[in-house]
């Protein structure tokens, strides 16, 4: 597996961008640029339009408005991207079976497979899980695992959904650490939690969005340092932002 | 119980009259199922994945055809391979061959429905992910098939039951010949016609442990597969 350095021509622009569904507004004139460089982490209650946001990003929801580009340029094809859902679907097969799937998915040469397949399973600590059916993996490791089979696709640009909801504090840090270890191996990674301490542990940079606007967008540390909206106070002092 | 007595005899003895009814019995059921999977298999998986006008239509349709009477069924492929029906010169009515039709006619359906089924909330299950690994339309197909294999199963069971059970469509097109179409139902139905009960016992009974054999050796498979695969 190769990780790439971070790309100069990694800029994620949405522009005045808006998804409506049945009625409902999920993202609302939602301007805003994802740049290389450190974890971008996006944060919110519940139907802010955090998940909208990273789904939009990878192509799986159209716009209903707005556009969304690559480097600004809407000719430019995307980045190799890749996503972690918050609860990922596990392929009813063994782990090693299904990091081979994703390996076969992003047309890498079968005869990489293995090695492939060991290395990434090696980096999410599943290297002695290979054959265990997927599905009988606790939550945990069915998260590290679908961690493996993102970076199966040798993504440019990683999506992560909450990865650690409901995860105990053994498991959110060893999802960290991944993190972490794929940052340092030059990934985008953007995120959405709805976790502060996690935000601080991981974020270079802030969106704050609420009811499908941003709120925020500054870089970590001078978001928790100082605040500069009402909704940025209260989600940070742990209010409920209505 | 002197019948019970004779039908014991029957089996313990391995009656070779009994012993070719049984052996035509599997391989017009087996046969019919595996014809009905190379139809249903790919139909249920199709209307599965696929949007088109009409589709809720044929959906109900297919559901409809589960519960397909044997005997309009027989009646159907009897029209068409009679000497003056469409196919009549392929020479097939009163043929095993026409048996295993008439069981496919009426297999095809329970396994498309149910394959669609089972494809479908898989389907709504996976969809996302294979989409993010930009699956293409041809290996999401199999993905679903392949990981669907042990529901399926269960599918393929519920057609061997239907066929293996069977008389009303078989009699009609199989015409019941005595050594050539003459399987465990038709045979029973005839035998407890005629008042030979020994034979219909004989018969009911290998049915019965035949059905339940294919059903544990299917259930084990699965339990088998599960473990391995989850």
């Amino acid at each position: 597996m190769t990780m790439r350095a971070p790309g100069s021509d990694l800029a994620l622009m949405f522009e005045d961008a808006g998804v409506v569904v049945r009625g409902v507004t999920i993202l609302d004139h939602v301007t805003l640029t994802i740049a290389a460089g450190p974890p971008t982490v996006l944060i919110g209650p519940n139907g802010s339009g955090k998940t909208t946001i990273l789904r939009v990003a990878m192509g799986l929801t159209p716009l209903t408005s707005g556009r969304i580009s690559w480097g600004g340029q809407e000719s430019v094809a995307p980045p190799r991207r890749a996503i972690m859902s918050q609860r990922p679907v596990m392929l009813r097969r063994t782990a090693a079976a299904n990091v081979h799937y994703a390996l076969t998915a992003a047309h890498i040469p079968r005869t990489e497979h293995h090695d492939s397949a060991q290395e990434l399973l090696a980096l999410v600590g599943l290297e002695s899980f290979g054959r265990r059916p997927a599905r009988r993996l606790s939550g945990g490791e069915q998260q590290r695992l679908a961690l493996a089979r993102a970076l199966a696709r040798d993504p440019a640009v990683l999506f992560l959904d909450e990865p650690t909801a409901s995860l105990d504090p053994y498991a959110t840090k060893a999802i960290e650490d991944i993190i972490h270890a794929v940052r340092a191996r030059g990934v985008k990674v953007v995120m959405a939690t709805h976790d502060l301490g996690q935000a601080k542990r991981l974020a270079g940079d802030i969106i704050l969005l609420h009811r499908g606007r941003v709120i925020e967008n500054v870089r970590a540390e001078e978001f928790f340092a100082k605040t500069r909206t009402e909704e940025a106070r209260k989600f940070i002092a742990g209010e409920l932002l209505v | 119980m002197a019948s019970d007595a004779s039908a014991l005899h029957l089996l313990l003895t391995a009656d070779p009259g009994l012993f070719a009814i049984v052996r035509l019995s599997l391989l017009v059921s087996l046969s019919a199922v595996f014809f009905a999977a190379l139809i249903g298999v790919p139909a249920g998986a199709f209307l599965a994945l696929t949007c088109f006008r009409g589709r809720e239509g044929v959906i109900v349709i297919i559901n409809a055809l589960m519960g397909l009477p044997p005997v309009v069924a027989g009646l159907a492929i009897f029209l068409l391979l009679s000497r003056s029906g469409p196919l009549g010169s392929w020479g097939l009515l009163f043929t095993p061959q026409a048996m295993v039709i008439a069981q496919t006619v009426l297999v095809a359906p329970i396994i498309a429905a149910l394959t669609r089924q089972t494809i479908e909330d898989l389907w709504v299950e996976y969809r996302d992910e294979l989409a993010a690994m930009e699956v293409g339309p041809a290996r999401r197909v199999a993905t679903l098939v392949w990981d669907a294999r042990f529901s399926l199963i269960t599918a393929l069971l519920a057609g061997f039951g239907r066929a293996a059970a069977e008389v009303g469509a078989i009699i009609i097109v199989g015409g019941n010949v005595d050594g050539f179409t003459r399987t465990m139902t038709t045979a029973i139905a005839l035998e407890t016609s005629k008042g030979d009960l020994p034979l219909a016992i004989g018969l009911g009974i290998v049915l019965i442990c035949i059905v339940i054999l294919i059903n544990a050796l299917a259930w084990g498979m699965r339990r088998a597969g599960e473990r391995y695969a989850g």
